[in-house]
């Protein structure tokens, strides 16, 4: 089935992004590249962000709210017909995926780089996409996906599938309105929870099931096709590593494929693409079981968040090739001139906080940057792509990834290897980020040989999250990072001002107190908290003794470019990027992070403790419901309240048996991090 | 201004020989200020801290901003004084930095004789008090004491300059608006209890803390009431019941959290203001003092060399650089703060005397803080000098240095003999501190000349006798005065009876003047009004 309608060929010289962070960045350096001029859309949140600060033009579109500026197809139209746009590029999320926006672009004579709007709608269903897959020979995972939306049906048809399964919402995406479900009596519980999230995100509450397979990797193969009829595959990627159903870390090619399966797999996308009369960029996911037997899973008719890896390894620019195929040009390159060289990772950096089960995080990013140099990288093998710099604000609206880190290797190892490297070398301050996680994932020795399966994380989680036991070396090279610090943050010329622990008729001696990161929400006791005493002579550029735990080490820093330094303890030299944020010293070598916490020495927590009596919102968002009335009674750990933030739920739960005395809050207002959500009673 | 160079050669073996015996007196000076910080010993320190309770100097580690300097006095006090040792006279003083603020700190440390005033504790707290007043810095009691020593309560009890004397500063002190912070971290007793209740402000550790003006032994035989310390006057008796502590800390740890809280609301503003340039190392190299001066009093330098190592930049703009040139006079700068400076360079004859006088007139005039290296044999002798009247023009110079108003800090970097301790703002003229280098000495005059004195009276004593006075006799006749001198001159000496408010390293005299300079801009400078000058 041929699909080109007209609109599809009118040649265009301003592209209009309607997207924002680092994809809409993205796409405004390839179109830069080929001579276009590029229009951003921001909403308030955004008016100063860095896809506005690099497009030619910007047009507001709303509020910060994502429903009234993003996805506001009205004024996205209206954008581009005020600057004379004579595309758009929606990018991934948002209008991407969304039928009536093609549509709405197609009436006002507006190229849309992507599909047209019937392969969108074909795809965009996800059950009825299963049986148009079904009848093109595409092999599909045994589910439900029936229109009948019955409570008691979806139970009972989960029960005929059989536990585990996967509750997803069919106009879903991205992770959101999605659960896996291991029995039959939190069925309920899940499907009310989809519902909510799904109504929230989508404006739709239907759900599919699916089996859920249980050690199966998520593959995914890369197709393009044109207006003029040619369809070809640029292979696969490998995206089993994720965390609530969100990719953590992409791969290409695929570790363990064979010639055969990949032919067999990219054919089989390809012929999904076709059956649907597909243009453009999109991405057939398939589970890969272990056997080597692939069942389809969706496809996203639109550029992939982990698209890179495939540039990496193909060398082609796959937003030129959606730009060409939007203006009606064939396909650069044909399957037989398409080939694979070498190997290439993407880490997705996300503003979250793995210790506390990837809460988003927000703040001002008092610093972001890569120090390639410093870290002895070649910039041809690393590429980070990013919506942010420095000073830019993270906000609660949208998704809270930063980046994305891609890098190329001549082989998987080598890859990897230059991705721990670059790991390293990325600075981020100000805002909590999973960089040390994925430092932890890709120097894992399960993942380094590539035991890849969707549950990676989940299976490997008592090695992922294992509390580690720190050495002193690591509490002397805090030490000398921080009393680095220290003896520049004079405030005045007053010598009591110089942090140089003078002391008459001795060494200089300085007293500070490090607290390992798991230790640090604890009571604090004397025991959690190491005092590290250093003492030098008389001048600054001298070493310092460092007594720690019984133990004498001679110590040195030598600030090297960047934040790279040099440590050497007891002559043992080590290079590392180091630094101090706020009461924080994070170290970063290729072997990972370490993150102690920089106290006074009497900075002990001493008791006074009221039993807690509110509970306060971890982040900015909206509250979703009230699970209880005031005044009832509840017991420890049952939930209380439900808040959205970040297009995630967070469940607020009672902290001990008692009562809710009062909500400071309804459903549906927004509350600020910090806010006081509740008064809570606890039981005497 | 002017930048000084050096003539020294440290490749010279008068050089290498002055370094390895001064460098030998700093190792001796560290040696023993390490063994002092010790404070009573393992024993005493463990059975101390298995109380919870922090040592002394921990205490001070944990109030003070975090790698702030910690300016501490006399630690030497009552350095072979008593019958025992009595480490730092039982008690660490010093200035510390607390929430930005320089404060004067007062620690018993309990570990020394249960932390008891000997004469020399009393003498060394009321000395940090008047650091405090003249210096206007607010005062931080970190009280652990068993009050006075009884044994001798005649030396510490009933003068002026005794026991009482302490809370009497305390009022006057919070009278001039100098606050006074008391934290009781262990006993407080008899007058003791006087501290946190004269205090403005006053904490109490739980558990630890006691105050009364009568132990319970003493309220056992005095009414035969029978009671705990704890229930007499502990932590929850007097921040709950009696009021005189104003806050409950749960350990030492946490009061100190508290005395930082406090100190942080004063509302505190230095009133000092002198005109500041960006502070720069000196160009020569301080540690090279130690060669150039050496610890032969007799062998001569040129103290531009010593002040070129202390000054900013080793700029140094002299004044009357060609008269009366056995002192020198001269502005620069230590840690950016404008100093004058008046140091020796010889004996002193009335020129240079007249000199010093009108130098420091210059500095009070422009409120420009003054400082004297001592290193003074004395004025010069005979009948010349007498008859040009050289008492007068040495009465000017000791005029001008007891009037002038302006901070004055002492540096004994050499010999200290006679009126020229006096010309050059000895303790006796109320510097706002004074230290002594390891070399110094000090006495009325030196070994040699008391000797010669002593046994030129002797001599005349037997002449007139008609006896006849072997060489050898007068030998050992001065070899006992030679010997006393010596021993009562030594910087230990001095400092154990607190002459002076430390001995100090000479590498570390920059930052020392600095810090103190830096302590004293917290009082306003004053007008001077100088006495009739004998013309």
């Amino acid at each position: 089935m041929s699909h080109s309608p007209a609109t599809r060929t009118t040649p265009f010289d301003t592209l209009l992004v309607a997207n924002r962070g680092e994809i809409a960045c993205r796409v405004m350096r390839t179109a830069r590249r080929m001579g276009l001029r590029t229009v951003a859309v921001y909403s308030d949140a955004d008016a100063t962000a860095r896809h506005v600060r690099e497009a030619d033009e910007a047009v507001r579109l709303g509020p910060a709210a994502a429903r009234e500026s993003y996805l506001d197809i009205a004024a996205v139209v209206e954008a581009a017909q005020r600057t004379g746009a004579g595309a758009i590029h929606p990018g991934y999320g948002f209008l991407s995926e969304n039928g009536a926006f093609v549509e709405a672009l197609d009436a006002a004579g507006i190229t849309f780089v992507g599909p047209p709007a019937s392969a969108i709608a074909a795809m965009g269903d996800k059950s009825a996409a299963k049986a148009r897959m079904a009848n093109a020979g595409v092999p599909l995972v045994p589910g439900y996906h029936g229109d009948d939306q019955d409570d008691a049906l979806l139970k009972a048809e989960a029960d005929e599938i059989g536990y585990p399964v996967l509750l997803k919402a069919s106009a879903g995406g991205g992770g959101k309105g999605m659960r896996v479900v291991e029995s039959g009596e939190q069925f309920q519980a899940a499907l009310d929870g989809c519902r909510r999230e799904s109504q929230a995100a989508f404006g739709d509450t239907r759900m599919l099931i699916e089996k859920y397979l249980t050690q199966p990797r998520h593959v995914e193969v890369q197709v393009f096709c044109d207006s003029h009829g040619n369809g070809v595959y640029l292979f696969e990627r490998d995206c089993s590593v994720q965390r609530r159903h969100q990719k953590v870390l992409e791969e290409a090619p695929a570790p363990g494929m064979t010639a055969a399966l990949r032919r067999e797999m990219g054919e089989a996308a390809v012929r999904a693409a076709k059956e649907i009369g597909y243009v453009g960029a999109g991405t057939v996911e398939f589970l890969l079981d272990a056997d080597g037997s692939f069942y389809f899973m969706e496809m996203n008719t639109r550029l992939q968040v982990e698209h890179p890896v495939t540039e990496m390894i193909t060398g082609q620019d796959l937003v030129e090739w959606q730009l060409r195929v939007a203006m009606g040009e064939a396909l650069p390159l044909a399957q037989e001139a398409l080939t694979i060289t070498g190997h290439s990772f993407e880490a997705r950096l996300y503003a979250e906080d793995p210790e506390q089960d990837f809460l988003p995080a927000t703040g001002t990013l008092t610093r972001f940057a890569m120090d390639l140099a410093g870290a002895g990288l070649d910039p041809e093998r690393v590429r980070l792509d990013s919506g942010v710099e420095t000073g830019d604000a993270v906000s609660m609206h949208y998704d809270p990834m930063l980046a994305k880190l891609i890098v190329h290797g001549d082989d998987r190892e080598q890859a990897l290897a230059t991705l721990n490297r670059a790991l390293a070398a990325l600075d981020v301050q100000g805002v909590v980020t999973n960089r040390a996680f994925l430092q932890r994932l890709a120097t894992h020795p399960a993942f380094q040989s590539a035991e890849l399966d969707t549950r990676f994380i989940e299976k490997n989680e008592a090695t992922l999250f294992a509390p580690r036991q720190y050495r002193i070396e690591e509490y002397a090279g805090a030490a000398l990072v921080g009393l680095n610090q220290l003896a520049r943050e004079c405030e005045s010329d007053s010598p009591w001002d110089r942090h140089d622990g003078f002391r008459l008729n001795a060494p200089h001696t300085i007293r500070i107190a490090l607290c390992d990161p798991t230790h640090v929400q604890d009571d604090e006791s004397s025991d959690n908290v190491v005092v590290v005493e250093g003492r030098r002579e008389r001048g600054t550029d001298t070493g310092w003794q460092l007594a720690i735990r019984g133990e004498t080490l001679t110590a040195s820093l030598q600030p090297l470019e960047g934040d790279a330094v040099a440590v050497t303890l007891n002559g043992h030299r080590r290079r590392l990027q180091a630094r101090r944020d706020g009461n924080v010293v994070v170290m970063v070598d290729p072997s990972g992070e370490t993150r102690l916490f920089w106290r006074r020495i009497d900075a002990i927590d001493h008791g006074h403790h009221e039993a807690e009596s509110t509970l306060t919102a971890p982040m900015h968002g909206t509250v979703v419901a009230l699970l209880v009335e005031a005044g009832q009674k509840v017991e420890k750990g049952m939930p209380l309240m439900v808040m959205e933030a970040m297009k995630m739920e967070h469940t607020m739960t009672a902290p001990a048996d008692g009562h809710v005395a009062s909500f400071h809050f309804q459903a549906g207002e927004t509350v600020g991090q910090g806010d006081v959500l509740l008064e809570f009673a606890p039981e005497e | 201004m002017a930048v000084l160079t050096t003539q020294i050669n440290p490749r010279s073996e008068g050089f290498q020989a002055n370094e390895a015996s001064m460098r030998h007196e700093v190792m001796k000076l560290r040696e023993l200020t390490a063994a002092i910080s010790q404070g009573g010993g393992e024993k005493a320190r463990a059975r101390h801290e298995s109380r919870g309770k922090l040592f002394v100097r921990d205490r001070i580690d944990h109030l003070i901003d975090e790698g702030s300097p910690f300016l501490e006095f006399s630690a030497l006090a009552a350095h072979e004084v008593y019958e025992s040792e009595v480490p730092a006279a039982g008690v660490v003083t010093g200035i510390g930095r607390v929430s930005g603020v320089e404060c004067v700190i007062v620690a018993n440390d309990a570990t020394v004789k249960g932390g008891t005033y000997y004469p020399l504790t009393v003498k060394k707290h009321i000395r940090a008090q008047e650091i405090a007043r003249k210096h206007r810095l607010p005062c931080i009691y970190l009280v652990d004491s068993g009050g006075a020593f009884l044994p001798r309560q005649d030396e510490v009890f009933p003068d002026r300059d005794h026991f009482g004397r302490i809370f009497y500063n305390q009022a006057t002190l919070s009278a001039e608006g100098i606050p006074q912070i008391a934290v009781v971290m262990g006993s407080c007793t008899a007058g003791g209890a006087y501290v946190p209740a004269m205090a403005d402000e006053s904490i109490i550790v739980k558990e630890q803390g006691t105050i009364f003006l009568g132990g319970p032994p003493l309220v056992k035989a005095a009414t035969g009431e029978s009671i705990s310390a704890e229930d007499l006057g502990g932590a929850d008796v007097h921040a709950k019941v009696s009021g005189v502590a104003d806050h409950y800390a749960e350990n030492d740890a946490h009061a100190l959290q508290l005395a930082r809280a406090c100190v942080s609301r004063l509302n505190w503003q230095k009133r000092g203001e002198l005109k500041m340039q960006a502070p720069k190392p000196p160009r020569l190299d301080p540690s090279e003092l130690y060669g150039i001066v050496g610890t032969d009093l007799k062998k001569p330098f040129d103290v531009r060399e010593v002040i070129g190592r202390i000054v900013d930049d080793s700029a140094f703009d002299e004044f009357k650089r060609y008269y009366g040139d056995t002192l020198v006079t001269g502005f620069a700068h230590i840690h950016g703060y404008p100093v004058g400076i008046v140091a020796n360079n010889g004996v002193l004859f009335s020129e240079s005397a007249v000199k010093g006088a009108h130098f420091i007139e210059l500095c009070a005039q422009r409120k420009i803080p003054l400082v004297f290296l001592q290193n003074i044999t004395g004025f010069m002798v005979g009948s010349k000098y007498e008859h040009e009247g050289i008492a007068k023009h040495g009465a000017k110079l000791v005029t001008a240095v007891a009037c002038a108003k302006v901070p004055k800090f002492t540096v004994l970097i050499g010999g200290s003999f006679g009126a020229g301790n006096y010309g050059m703002c000895g303790r006796a003229y109320d510097p706002n501190l004074l230290f002594m280098w390891p070399n110094a000495r000090i006495s009325v005059m030196g070994g040699e000349q008391a000797a010669g004195v002593l046994a030129q009276v002797k001599r005349e004593q037997y002449e007139r006798e008609g006896r006849e006075w072997s060489k050898e006799e007068e030998e050992a006749f001065k070899q006992p005065t030679r010997e006393q001198y010596e021993h009562q001159g030594h910087p230990y000496y001095a400092s154990a009876r607190l002459w002076d408010d430390g001995v100090i390293d000479p590498a570390q005299t920059r930052d020392v003047l600095g810090l103190s300079l830096a302590a004293a801009m917290n009082a306003e400078v004053e007008e001077t009004r100088f006495g009739v000058f004998r013309m």
